[in-house]
């Protein structure tokens, strides 16, 4: 059962050898850290899979202590949310620090899922690192909901009553899922209970296994890196690959490097704009929920605006959720949509740039007219851009399969 | 090692895969068996369904144009006393809606009519927008400052957009597929309307 790679720690009679024989404390460090071999050319784009991680910790850390002195009950949920912030010792950062983090969360997020778009790290033989990828993307979305109902504020209320409603438009049996969501004919206490447990244990429980299935796929099949080479077919007498570095000390030094830089902007966010200008946590959503009124301007959190606004700009309410789920499922595709044999977008051709451009350009002007009333042309505008979103996966198959490319070379540059 | 492999000759594969599918399947109902606690308890406690209990609005101080709010089953549920002019608009512009006799649409027998009324000065109407759940706004007047243009009087969704005249009906090209909810109520004076519950037999409804 022994490992080659540890065997002559396990043979030491030093305690980490005495562990090594009865846990693979070694060989499972050199798998994932010490021996991982890591492109040594990663750039800015590299840093967001660790921070993703970071903010993570942060969210779970922050969160058991907020449970500590938040009530989830329908009497008692708002005005706790309000003793954390204004009685409880320093629970005013805990609370801004989770609060912040879920929106640092989905910032970090995006621009990791970009890199995958630019660098075509979700092509062969990484299509399932991709796949968890988006399932975490998914379980993120509902984590972050669910928590966002909590504060019991206007908006938690009327987003929460919007979304369930979701559900119900699909046919036949919607109607009954919604109420069976809800647990009640209306978002009661009941619906803010349940949100509570799927929020504090059932999803992150979840994350945690996807981050490690993430990392087992990653660490199996080797990262990608810009240049879109795949470093395992060149390697030196030892088998180690020619352009590979190990993560550690090279690449959690760098890391650590990122997230200072990430720790700072993240610093001046949380002391100086915890509220993110109305973008983080919402004006309404400091006024107790009110089930008889609806804020005059209802809108998600910014990370689900591009979605939001497919939903609006589609005049059917069955067709328009459709939409917006396929918006998010369509990506799952994207290894199979995508039938270029070049990875990186250093050496594809103008079709892709092209496409990736549009899809990005559609992507923050969705983002920005989700936050907007709905007024004509607002509508239009968004109708524009749903259709260009999701003309980057439908025109990619055909484009991509005879792509003008440049010549990819053999290591990494 | 040795043992083992004597031992395989001797083992009947066949029946030890019977048994091991017959387990399976055994194992895979009552699995399914145990899905339905924890399925069904999400759905509606019996306090739930028991906490709707049909509330009184006391319309005698409505005026005109007017509306007040009700809470029925948690949901907001409007009272609005239409004039004359409104009631004349509700009759002229039915090209625009999607469903102007309300055939998809949810409502009592007594309400189906065009008011969607029992008593056409009233309009009794659950306030929650047939798209996705929000409050519609009230803006009775013509012409209403934050609305758009030709707006003739109504109820507009903040959330997606979607328009109601003052019959609850929606309009066509928002995305509300019917029109807004009529609850089961009827009057008890003419002061007071019983909301969420149906009129007697016989009685007035």
């Amino acid at each position: 059962m022994s490992n080659q790679t540890n065997e002559s720690s396990s043979e030491k009679s030093s305690l980490l050898g005495w562990f090594d024989e009865r846990y693979p404390v070694s060989s499972t460090w050199n798998k994932h850290v010490g021996q991982y071999y890591a492109p040594k050319n990663f750039n800015f784009w590299y840093f967001f899979g660790s921070l993703a991680l970071i903010v993570l910790v942060n969210q779970i850390v922050t969160g058991i202590w907020l449970t500590m002195s938040y009530q989830p009950s329908g009497e008692l949920a708002f005005s706790s949310v309000e003793y954390i912030m204004r009685d409880v010792e320093w629970g005013w950062l805990l609370r801004y620090l989770h609060s912040t983090g879920a929106s640092a969360f989905f910032i970090v997020i995006y621009f990791h899922m970009m890199r995958a778009l630019l660098y075509g790290s979700y092509k062969k033989p990484r299509e399932l690192v991709w796949v968890i990828g988006m399932l975490l993307f998914l379980v993120l979305m509902a984590e972050a909901f669910m928590g966002y109902l909590l504060p019991w504020g206007q908006m938690s209320f009327w987003g929460a009553q919007v979304i369930i409603s979701l559900f119900g438009a699909i046919p036949v049996i919607g109607p009954d899922l919604a109420l069976w969501i809800r647990g009640d004919y209306v978002i009661s206490e009941v619906t803010l209970n349940r949100f509570f447990a799927l929020h504090v244990i059932a999803l992150p429980l979840v994350l945690v296994i996807l981050v490690f299935m993430h990392l087992v796929a990653l660490h199996h099949v080797g990262s990608n890196n810009p240049d879109g080479v795949e470093i395992k077919k060149l390697k030196d007498t030892n088998g180690i690959p020619l352009d590979g570095i190990r993560f550690h000390p090279y690449y959690s030094v760098k890391d650590a490097m990122g997230a200072v830089f990430f720790f700072i902007l993240f610093a001046l966010v949380l002391f100086y704009a915890p509220e993110g200008g109305g973008y983080f946590i919402e004006a309404p959503n400091f006024e107790p929920a009110n089930p008889l009124k609806t804020p005059d301007h209802i809108v998600p959190v910014w990370y689900f605006t591009p979605f939001y606004a497919i939903l609006r700009a589609i005049p059917d309410k069955f067709l328009g959720v459709v939409a917006m789920g396929a918006a998010v499922v369509i990506l799952f595709a994207m290894p199979w949509l995508d039938r270029c044999k070049v990875k990186s977008i250093r050496y594809r051709g103008n079709s892709y740039k092209v496409l990736l451009t549009i899809l990005v350009i559609s992507f923050f002007v969705l983002g920005f007219l989700g936050t907007q009333p709905s007024t004509p042309l607002y509508t239009k505008l968004a109708q524009i851009f749903t259709a260009l979103y999701f003309m980057f996966f439908l025109v990619l198959p055909f484009t991509s399969a005879n792509e003008k490319t440049k010549p990819v070379p053999e290591r990494v540059t | 090692m040795s043992t083992e492999d004597q031992m395989s000759t001797d083992v009947n594969l066949t029946r030890r895969k019977v048994l091991t599918g017959a387990t399976g399947v055994v194992g895979a109902i009552g699995a399914g068996f145990m899905l339905v606690p924890f399925v069904g308890s999400w759905m509606p406690s019996e306090r739930a369904k028991a906490a709707g209990a049909p509330v009184n609005a006391d319309i005698s101080k409505l005026q005109p144009g007017q509306m007040l709010t009700v809470s029925w089953r948690g949901k907001p549920v409007w009272v609005v006393r239409r004039t004359p002019e409104m009631l004349k608009i509700l009759a002229e512009n039915v090209t625009e809606l999607r469903d102007p006799d309300s055939k998809e649409s949810l409502q009592p027998d007594y309400s189906k009519n065009s008011t969607r009324a029992v008593n056409e000065e009233f309009l009794v109407v659950v306030g929650i927008c047939t798209h996705l759940g929000c409050a519609p706004l009230y803006r009775p007047a013509v012409g209403s400052p934050d609305m758009q243009e030709g707006w003739q009087g109504g109820f507009f969704c903040p959330c997606h957009g979607s328009r109601f005249d003052l019959a609850g009906r929606v309009v066509k090209s928002v995305p509300a597929p019917t029109n807004l909810e009529i609850p089961p109520y009827h009057f008890i004076s003419n002061s007071i309307v019983r909301v969420g519950e149906d009129p007697a037999e016989g009685g007035i409804a």
